[in-house]
């Protein structure tokens, strides 16, 4: 088995839908973490804030700067994610198919490494 | 003995079976390469069945070099080795793996250059170097690709199976792309000279090996039949002097009369199924162009109409402009393609500058020739188009 991450790429410079939109959107995406969990391929979930309430820590000579605001200031952002594990990427690829279509927006997957393959 | 033609038949059979056996491409080509290198060693004659030899020794040579590692990864390789049965089959496993190979090579999570480079480095068994020179491209850009996607195929977990029903449509269609890709590189090359002979034979290989694996599927007999029919032209399609023949001016006897006539078959076992689809209705449209002495037009514009049925594109219209010219005149094709926007494309000014030029609006064809003219890439093809300028002016 392998995990996957599956990202929702936000495009924030766009103005939030309407709540009814967003409550029906977050319907259909609860359906498919549900559909997620039934078939054993459900690690975790979560929706994020939007990256304006980002805070970023960097470390800077053996200390610390903290500085506001997201690490990367591009449109795109991260809006949430799954963390899903299946056995290739074309059983993930099924799932972000649906995530994609559920969210309407893009998915990138991406495999988690497995630290047991680095020498 | 014909060492080098062996290789290049059985090498692409001998990796897939390796790396169902291995589970790692990259591990199966190092055994396949240490198991020919033994082959030019050994072999005072040609074995009975060369690529089983080549199958046993690549697979016992790899459990000498895996037995000699000890990471995670080598045992698990080891393992799979030990627990697979001693002779691999001749046909029903070693078919599936090749299946395999052709679906994981052309996957979509890698990108359309890669696709083509995997393809013919694994399947068709091309050295780096023959795949760089097809493509006019350094040796380093195609390793470096094969390199990532191999990556990727590990990294991202592509799975080496052939597709199950659900996917199998998507999944084809990516598969008989990527061949016609390469035919058509080979066809009409981005640059340089006009025809890449060795891209069009291996694209016809490999599809002839498909349509073997999977004769129930329609498309992929109609690639063939494409591929085979355009093919069958090639002889006539360039002059005495390197310049480009189109159709119409072809002297028809120099045409393949073996291809068309197994072209011809398979677009009628195509129309037997009774699944059309692009492929085999682009494939239909040149079996008119190849029966009898000269295109029958009517016939072609019912198709194109077909075709835009089945898959409307805006190449597919500018294809379908060019019928409609000879069935109901210029003036009619060239109000078709007014409003198609295909930026970059030399054919659209190119079929824009002979619709003028056929309704006597000169000025206007000669701007469409000098458009496609810095459009076009490849050598021959603007030259062609040069001369068909200067006719006007």
């Amino acid at each position: 088995m392998r995990q996957y991450l599956l990202a929702v790429q936000l495009d924030e410079s766009e103005r939030d839908a309407p709540e009814d939109e967003v409550r029906a959107m977050l319907a259909r995406t609860g359906e498919v973490t549900d559909e997620m969990k039934a078939a054993g391929s459900w690690v975790f979930v979560g929706g994020l804030e939007h990256s304006d309430v980002s805070t970023v820590v960097r470390p800077a000579g053996g200390t610390t700067t903290i500085t506001d605001g997201p690490f990367a200031e591009t449109k795109e952002q991260l809006g949430g994610f799954w963390v899903i594990q299946v056995e290739d990427l074309d059983q993930a690829l099924a799932w972000a198919r649906k995530c994609a279509l559920a969210c309407g927006q893009p998915i990138e997957v991406r495999p988690f490494g497995d630290p047991s393959s680095r020498q | 003995m014909d060492f080098d033609g062996i290789y290049r038949a059985e090498y692409g059979r001998c990796v897939a079976t390796l790396t169902r056996l291995l589970g790692d491409i990259s591990l199966a080509e190092e055994a396949v390469q240490d198991a020919f290198a033994t082959a030019v060693e050994k072999w005072e004659k040609t074995p009975p069945n060369p690529g089983a030899w080549i199958v046993t020794t690549a697979r016992n040579r790899a459990i000498d070099r895996l037995r000699r590692e000890s990471t995670r990864e080598a045992r698990h390789a080891q393992a799979l080795l030990l627990h697979a049965p001693e002779e691999p089959g001749e046909t029903g496993p070693v078919r599936d793996d090749q299946l395999r190979m052709i679906f994981t090579c052309c996957h979509p999570a890698l990108s359309p250059p890669a696709r083509a480079a995997l393809t013919l480095r694994l399947l068709g068994g091309l050295e780096v170097g023959e795949i760089a020179r097809a493509y006019l491209v350094p040796e380093t850009t195609v390793s470096q690709r094969i390199v990532r996607a191999k990556k990727k195929i590990r990294d991202a977990g592509i799975p080496y199976r052939v597709p199950g029903d659900g996917e199998l449509p998507e999944r084809l269609d990516s598969v008989l792309t990527v061949l016609y890709l390469v035919f058509n590189e080979g066809y009409t090359s981005t640059s340089g000279e006009l025809l890449r002979t060795d891209l069009c034979l291996e694209a016809i290989r490999l599809a002839r090996a498909l349509a073997e694996l999977m004769p129930g599927e329609p498309e992929v007999t109609g690639l063939l039949a494409l591929l085979l029919l355009t093919e069958a032209r090639r002889p006539a399609r360039v002059g005495p002097s390197g310049e480009l023949v189109v159709l119409a001016d072809q002297d028809r006897s120099l045409w393949n009369r073996e291809l068309i006539a197994e072209g011809h078959e398979l677009v009628r076992r195509c129309l037997r199924l009774g699944r059309p689809g692009p492929y085999q209705v682009q494939a239909a449209i040149n079996a008119v162009h190849t029966d009898g002495e000269s295109t029958d037009w009517t016939q072609v514009l019912a198709l194109y109409d077909q075709l835009w049925r089945l898959a409307p594109s805006p190449v597919v219209a500018l294809n379908r402009a060019v019928a409609v010219a000879e069935v109901h005149g210029p003036a009619a094709a060239l109000a078709g393609i007014e409003e198609l926007d295909l930026p970059g494309y030399h054919h659209l000014p190119a079929t824009r500058a002979n619709l003028l030029s056929r309704l006597g609006r000169t000025a206007e064809a000669v701007a469409a020739y000098d458009e496609a003219i810095t459009l076009a890439t490849n050598e021959t093809e603007r030259a062609f188009l040069a001369a068909k300028r200067a006719v006007l002016s």
